[in-house]
Order: structure tokens, then sequence, then C-alpha cells
């Protein structure tokens, strides 16, 4: 098939069937050179820029939502164009039809919806609440179908986060299939696929339904498109029309959908080979290609969703977890980092430091020292970007794989997951050893037994009762997982994402895990120290006395490091003995986002001296200020969890003061460099890297005002820090920094 | 084998030394300088034991992190005063292509600091101050031990860094850095001088140890004279 937008291009299979790893593969140009290149911001530019920063700061005094649309219900169509500054704007498209309005989107949900409008002073739309008195969510269908078992262990906070009462997430459409294809003939391909289907049951029939409304949702696309003037039924004819037909597919993504992560996949290199083609003939200057870029990125760092409080505190910050990856390496040996991954990683000066989009580099030790390098520096200068090990991946997921949300890697367009949050292992420990009990809520939850006895914890009693626990857990979870996307299928499906995935897709099933660390530390205690446990009036252990050194998750040392793999190798085996929905795999991830500090407050006293309602670390780090031999040990610590366990990403943190890590910024590089070529050729997954000085932090939380664009990567993403909650930005100040002495 | 008396490691060192360092303080030193920030190190008895192998059995673990400039430093404390053990130990490290450091008052000098010295890549030479005076009354020692020390690197072509800590009201003067930069002249084996910032974020630990700070009184360098100061070396 021949189409003349594609004038230049080199041909290959991607002409024939849909297959942007193959139009990429044919025709992107490999880059090994330095940043010497890029471009600074146009005047045009600066200026937009300065029209946002002038909202983002009428945002935060109009404490954090500027404004909510009540009476519109976020679809594709439902609103007129929306601009920041229409003659000046390079791409278009706007959520709603003012910059940072928020819409409102019940699918998921509407008692959220209504609550969040309530918290920032406003109140749904009466035609709203009319309209979906009569119309069933997702959160209507999840709960109808829950146990009482599975209320408990929500209520408990056992299991926390589930996306039961607004969109889940976590689905990256190919969102270039629209700059590459144009929509008619995306529309074809799902049409014939339709009519493939010959045996009609009940998973055919959904699937024939699902495409219905795939195609039906394509066509709206065009019209969303046709309303700011553009006519994406064809393919993009130059690099301008690649990156707005682009960002107009992940445009209604957004606006149909409020999942708690909308990643934006892995577009830079694919944008690539359209800037190079206009270079060559003359069409753009290197300038008007960055300028291309920046205004896109504009667009991505105005993207919001309406949120609870409640949901904020789980997830703080206001994130939309708009990823996108970066760099990496083929599976011919070329890199897959050109110019445009340079000029992406560029928006972070042009237009200054910034937590969205999360930009996450894919690391390889063979990825071009020029651009390790200028990862390195733009890590030091601006805490915003995030690494993932390319080279564990890869072989999983080949290279054209994305993100979604901090660490979830999928083949783009051929693979979804379904988002399941994470279960919180250390309460779990504490309800083991009390025989079905939670201390803290004070609700009676899996198999019931006594408490454990004696005045000293035995290890092997505990592993056993511990191990019971975990299989009964497990088994609970993923049922839950079952009905919230059964439900969630049914009553929010994704229509566009799902249109720009190949019709016959694999799905994950993600679970997640926190407190492993405290776990793992407090097993070690139990293990290497003298663990009394001390009992309330009523006979539940609530607090323990423990007596002894033991070793510490994040020294390097085999002795704990090992049960902390261990622990997350049962838990993904006893995870894998439940069916899931659609026969979805089975992964696990070691990530909590902000959320530890939640699940901390919600969990008991711990055998590993952590008192009752302490936060707990982020993702798979250790506890904070336990690491006696420095970071490097600590980073060993965590690079043994298996990634073969944790498909679903291994979240680390990592802050260091730029003192610490050199002399000077030549050095700091280097280092910086080294340490990630360690770190990942000891097969870690991922690394947010910080490099500040706590005073800065200390700074910034007495005078928030003074620091509005003061980003610092959390667990798997980054955030204003002035958005966390006063809770949030104190565990991050508390936190680990390596420093020197 | 020789036991070494270790104080403690820290597996991520990146001032001491060329690229990423696993650092080993070892415990034990023979001098009482004003400015030292590590007072945990100075008994002689103490530390924890380990066997060269013990060591490198650690080090080998960040391997990966050194890429092609990094590797182990040894500082301290004095880790001279234990030259056996780190003869081995960076014996044990060169068999294994690691890259080795010490760091160094340079006061001691002997037999064992020679053999030690053959299996040692790297130099870190403190020179504290320009004149025999202030060495005895604020390091404990004569000037001429480390100009000594100096004469046997360069005999032995050992690259070295010449360290001095920047005291203000001490060494923060023109004079100071024009010692320094003669003895680079005069010393072929030295190809870098780094002036570190006197620091007092070590006080806490004084305290701790109920032991006196000696330059409490002393202010930190500010930024603008280590500029100047900085400007100043040729190398």
């Amino acid at each position: 098939m021949e189409h003349s937008n594609w004038n230049g291009f080199k041909s290959g299979i991607w002409q024939n069937e849909i297959n942007v790893r193959d139009f990429i593969q044919q025709n992107y140009k490999e880059y090994k050179g330095d940043a010497s290149f890029l471009s600074g911001p146009t005047e045009r530019t600066s200026n937009v820029m300065k029209k946002v920063e002038l909202l983002f700061a009428l945002e935060r005094q109009q404490g954090g939502v500027l404004d909510i649309d009540t009476a519109t219900v976020s679809s594709l169509t439902s609103y007129a164009p929306g601009y920041i500054d229409k003659d000046a704007e390079i791409i278009v498209g706007m959520q709603t039809n003012r910059p940072l309005k928020r819409g409102v989107n019940p699918f998921g949900g509407i008692r959220m919806v209504r609550q969040a409008c309530e918290a920032y002073g406003y109140k749904l739309g009466n035609n709203v609440e009319d309209e979906f008195r009569y119309r069933t969510t997702h959160n209507d269908g999840v709960f109808r179908a829950y146990t009482d078992e599975m209320r408990a262990a929500r209520k408990s906070h056992v299991i926390t986060g589930l996306p039961d009462a607004y969109g889940r997430g976590r689905i990256i459409g190919d969102y270039r299939r629209v700059a590459l294809y144009g929509v008619d003939r995306l529309i074809e391909e799902k049409r014939k696929d339709k009519a493939a289907i010959k045996n009609f049951k009940t998973d055919t029939i959904r699937l024939n339904e699902e495409l219905y409304r795939q195609i039906a949702f394509l066509g709206y696309l065009k019209e969303m498109a046709a309303m700011y003037g553009f006519d994406i039924s064809r393919p993009a004819s130059n690099a301008r029309e690649a990156v707005q037909w682009t960002y107009f597919a992940y445009l209604g993504a957004i606006k149909e959908q409020n999942g708690a992560a909308m990643s934006l996949g892995r577009v830079s290199t694919f944008f690539d080979i359209y800037f190079e083609r206009d270079l060559a003939n003359g069409i753009l200057t290197e300038e008007d290609v960055q300028e291309i870029l920046d205004d896109f990125v504009i667009k991505l760092r105005i993207a919001r969703h309406l949120r609870t409080p409640e949901y904020n505190e789980l997830f703080g910050g206001d994130p939309m977890w708009i990823t996108e990856a970066v760099g990496g390496m083929g599976e011919d040996g070329r890199t897959l980092v050109t110019k445009s991954s340079y000029r992406i990683l560029n928006t972070l000066y042009t237009l200054g430091s910034s937590p969205e989009p999360n930009l996450t580099v894919l690391w390889s030790t063979e990825l071009p020292e020029g651009f390790k390098r200028f990862c390195a520096k733009v890590s030091a200068d601006t805490d915003s970007i995030q690494y993932e090990n390319d080279d564990i991946m890869r072989p999983v997921y080949g290279d054209d794989y994305a993100i979604a949300c901090c660490v979830s890697a999928m083949k783009v367009g051929k693979q979804m997951q379904f988002f399941g949050a994470r279960c919180n292992l250390a309460k779990l420990l504490l309800i083991a050893i009390n025989g079905g009990y939670d201390t803290t809520t004070g609700i009676h939850i899996g198999p019931q037994m006594s408490v454990l006895e004696g005045d000293k914890l035995d290890f092997d009693a505990v592993m056993e009762r511990y191990d019971a626990y975990i299989a009964w857990l497990s088994e609970l979870y993923v049922n839950t997982m079952n009905i919230i996307h059964y439900m969630h299928d049914k009553y929010a499906y994704e229509k566009i994402q799902m249109a720009l995935h190949d019709t016959d897709v694999h799905r994950f099933m993600a679970f997640g895990i926190a407190g492993l660390s405290v776990v793992a530390d407090s097993l070690s205690a139990i293990k290497f120290a003298n663990v009394r446990p001390i009992k309330d009036a009523h006979g539940y252990i609530v607090d323990f006395e423990t007596v002894g050194e033991f070793p510490q998750y994040g020294n390097d040392d085999d002795r704990v490091d090992f049960i902390a793999k261990d622990i997350s190798h049962k838990v993904i085996t006893e995870l894998r003995k439940t069916p899931t929905y659609r026969d979805a795999e089975h992964t696990l991830s070691v990530l909590t986002i902000t959320s530890n500090v939640a699940y901390g407050k919600h969990t008991g006293a711990t055998p590993d001296d952590r008192p009752a309602g302490a936060p707990f670390a982020p993702g798979a780090n250790p506890m904070h200020n336990r690491e006696k031999n420095g970071a490097l040990a600590s980073l060993n610590s965590v690079a043994k969890l298996d990634y073969a366990d944790c498909r679903d990403g291994i979240s680390n943190t990592f802050s260091i003061t730029p003192e610490a890590l050199g002399r000077n910024d030549e050095e700091r590089i280097d280092n910086l460099v080294s340490i990630l070529d360690g770190y990942f050729a000891n097969k870690a997954h991922h690394i947010n890297v910080n490099v500040l000085n706590r005073e800065t932090l200390m700074k910034a939380y007495e005078n928030p005002e003074a620091y509005p664009n003061l980003t610092i990567r959390v667990s798997g993403y980054a955030v204003n820090f002035c958005k966390l909650s006063r809770e949030q930005q104190r565990e991050v100040i508390v936190r680990t920094f390596h420093e020197s002495i | 084998m020789t036991i070494g008396k270790i104080n403690s490691i820290q597996s991520l060192g990146a001032l001491d030394g060329p690229g990423i360092r696993f650092v080993v303080f070892m415990q034990g030193c023979n001098l009482r300088c004003g400015c030292c920030h590590n007072p945990e190190t100075w008994a002689l008895e103490g530390g924890d034991e380990y066997t060269p192998v013990a060591i490198l059995e650690k080090v080998k673990r960040f391997k990966s992190y050194f890429g092609s400039k990094g590797g182990i430093t040894v500082s301290g404390g004095e880790p001279l005063l234990q030259a056996d053990f780190v003869y081995e130990l960076f014996s044990l490290c060169h068999d294994e292509g690691i890259n080795t450091c010490i760091d160094t008052s340079g006061s001691v000098l002997n037999d064992k600091v020679i053999k030690a010295l053959s299996v040692t890549d790297r130099v870190l030479l403190d020179i504290k101050y320009d004149n025999d005076e202030d060495y005895l009354k604020f390091v404990g020692c004569s000037i001429e031990k480390p100009i000594a020390f100096l004469k046997s690197l360069n005999k032995m072509k050992i690259p070295t860094t010449i360290r001095n800590v920047v005291i203000p009201s001490l060494n923060d003067n023109e004079d100071s850095i024009e010692y320094l930069n003669g003895l680079a002249n005069q010393f072929g084996c030295i190809d870098k001088i780094e002036l570190l910032p006197f620091k007092k974020i070590c006080k806490v630990k004084y305290d701790d140890m109920k032991l006196h700070f000696k330059f409490d009184h002393i202010n930190e360098p500010n930024k603008e004279l280590m500029q100047k100061l900085n400007s100043k070396i040729i190398l």
C-alpha cells in the first residue's frame, strides 16, 4: 500500500499491516553525537510558557484546581475547542474549552466525582446527576459484586488504592498509529477484525461489541480534530502534523478516560523520522523542530484530571503519569537514541524543569556515551528524569515497548494491563501474627487462628503463619481484581485507547506490594535478634521489643536481602495460582507512589523497630537511615530483587547531594554515569535520581511559594514538591540523602 | 594473612580518588590534625577486624560501578600504619583488575610502606601547611615527613594528587598556594592539586565523643575564596 504522505520513507511491511515498529526500524537515524546541536526556546515558546506559568500560579492560589466544568461529561467532542493563545500555538487541542479547567468523568464512579467537586467548592451539575441516576458506573458494578471479605480487605487497608471508583489507567494507546496511518485506515483494519469473528460465545461477543465501540470512537476522534480544523482521516504529511495527529490521539484518550496513569508511550524517535524528513527537505530548521516539540510538551504539562483529596493522599502531586520512554537499544544492536531523544529531554531546559511528562530514559550500558552524559547532566540539573533498565526489559518486550505509569513495561499497541494497586505486606505480617486480626482497624480478616504464642517470636513459626496468610491474600487479591476489571470493561471500557491496540491484545494483571523493606527487616529481626511480642489487654500483639543486632536491607547483606527477594517470589508464585479475568498474565510491582506514607499510617508497630503509623520506605527502597555502608550497598540490595518475579517493576529512589557526587560538574556527570551503568549491569530495574540538598527541600517546605517549580523524583514519578501534602513533604525530607562526610 | 582494623566502609566515594571509589576507613592514626573530620578513627585499638580477602570480596561486589577510572581507596585514620594489610589487599585487588588508591598524611615511611606503595595506582597526599611550625602545632609531625614521602613517590613514579584543606586564617593565602604549586613543579609525580574547603559538619562527632574540636572557632571558607584560590592552582 502506498500513500503520498509517505513519500521519502523506506518501504516495509509497515505499509501492509499496522506495524509502527517496522516503520521506525526501516526509517530512523541513530544519533551518537553530543548535545551541541540543540536549540533554545524561541521567543514565541517563552511567551506561551509565561502565560502557562501564570495559569499555574492561579491554579495554586485556587487551592490546586483552577476551574471545573461541572455540567459537561468529558468526552471527545463534548467541549468547544480551547486554546492558551490561539494565534501563537503550533500544536493545538485542550481537554476542555479552557486551559487547566477540569472536566468531570463519572463513568468510573459518580461518587468520587461528586466528592471531588465538593472538595474544591463546586457542585456536580444536576444534569449529570440526573443522567447518571439511570446509568451503571464501573464503581456501581464492582460494589454489586464485591464479597464481604473483599470489602473487609479494603476497609482494613490490607489492599488499598484499587481502581474501583475511577478509571484504571495504565493503558497506553499506540497514539503514533494515527499519525502514520490516519484514522480511516485504522477503522478499516478494525472493521476487518470485526468481520472475522465467526463463533459467538461470551468472549467473542464481548470483543465484537468492543470493536464496534472502538470504531465509533475513532469516528469521534476525527470529529474532535475537525473541530480544531484538522482532517486526521489521512496520514500526517509532515512533522508538525505527525506531532499534532499523535497529540490528538492522546488527547482523545484523556478526554475519554480519567485513568490513574495516562502514559504517552514512546514517541520521540518516531517523531524524529518526520523531523529528519522535513529538515532534509528544508521545510524546518533545528529551531523549528524544538519549537514544535516544546509546544507539544506544553500541552502535556497542562493536562489535568479531577481527583479527590483521598486520592491525592495515595498519589500525591496531581500526577497524570504522561510517561514517555526515551532512548534504549534496538534488537539489531543499533541504538534507538535519535536527535529527538535529546530534544525531548531538552524541553526541561527550554521550558524549565517539570514533573510532566514523566521522562523515562531506557538505559542500556550500550547507549552512546554522549547520550549517557547528557542524561546525567539533565538529572543533576533538573531532578526530572527516571531510568529503567533496557537491557533486562528488551529481551522480554522487544524494542518497541513503553512504560505505563512509573515502571510498567508493555509492547506499545500490543500489550495492556489491568492495574491493581497494591497490598500491604507489613500489615499482613501483623495480621498473621495475630491470627487474622487487624489491630489498627479492629477487623477480623483472613483465616482465624490463635495469636502466636511465646515470649520470643520464632522465625519458623512466623514464616509458616505468614506463608498461609500470603496464600490467602493472594487468592482474594486476584479475585478482587477479576471483579474490578470485568466491571471496568463492562462499564468504562477504554474505546480510543483499545482502538489503538491490536485487536488480539496481550493482557497483564498487575499486582503490587508495599512495605517490602519493613517486612524484610522485621523477619530479619525475628531471625537474627530477639523479638518479644507485647500484647494489649485483649491478648493481641500490638508492639515488639527487639533486642540485639540484625542485618538490615540496604547494606548489601545477603542474609536479609534474600528475605526480601524470597518474599516477592512467594507473593507472585501464590498470585499465579488463581486464574485471572481474560487470562491476563500475573505480574507484580514493588512500587508505592507516595502511598508509602498512607500505608505506614494504617500499619501498627513492626518488629524492625518501626513505630506504629510511621511511613514505609517508598517502593523497593530500604528504610530510611538504615544504610550503613553508603549508597552503592543500598543499590546492590535493591538490585537483588528478581525482575522475573517483579515484571511490573521495582522502583527505587536515590537522592544524593551534589557535593557527594563529585567536586565539579564534569566529575558529577562522570560519576552519575558510572553509578547508572553499575546499577543496571547488576540487573536492577529502575531508579529515580535526585541530585539536591535537603536544605533546599526544607526551605521549600517553609516557603512553598518561592519554589513553585522545584521538581523532585519520588517513587516512579516526579512531582512539584510544593504540590505534595505537608505529611508527604516531611516524609521526603527525612529520607536518606547520600551526603559527603 | 594479616588482619586489618577497619573503622567503616563507604560504598560510594566520589571524592577520594578518580571515579567511583569503594572507600575503606582504617582504624588508628598517629597524628591529631586540627581539621580532622574522622576523630572516630584516631584510636589505635578498636575497629572491626577483616582479612584482606574479606574486604576484597566486598569490593568485588561494586566492580560494576567502577568503570574505567574507579576502584578502591584506603583512607582513615592513617592507612599506612597497617601497611602490611594494605599491601596484601591491594595485591589481591590488582589480581582482580581493581584500581588502588591511598589517602595518606605521608607521615609514615618504612619498608612496609614502600612495599604497599608498589601496588598502589595513586596516592592522595595531604599537604596541610607550608611551614614546619604549623605542622608541628596543628598536625603533630614535622613537614619533613610528607616531603620525604613525596620524594619516595616521585622516585617510584606513583601518580599523586596533592590535597590541601583550606583553613581560613591558617593557610587560606596565596603563599600557601605558591608552595603547593612549587611542589608540583619540583615533583613530576604530582598531576593534580585539590583544594578542599574546611568543613565543620564533623563537629557533632567530636561532641558525641566528648572530644574538643580544636578548630571550632574557625569559619568555613566561602565559595568566593575557594574560587579565588582554585584559580591560582597550576594543576
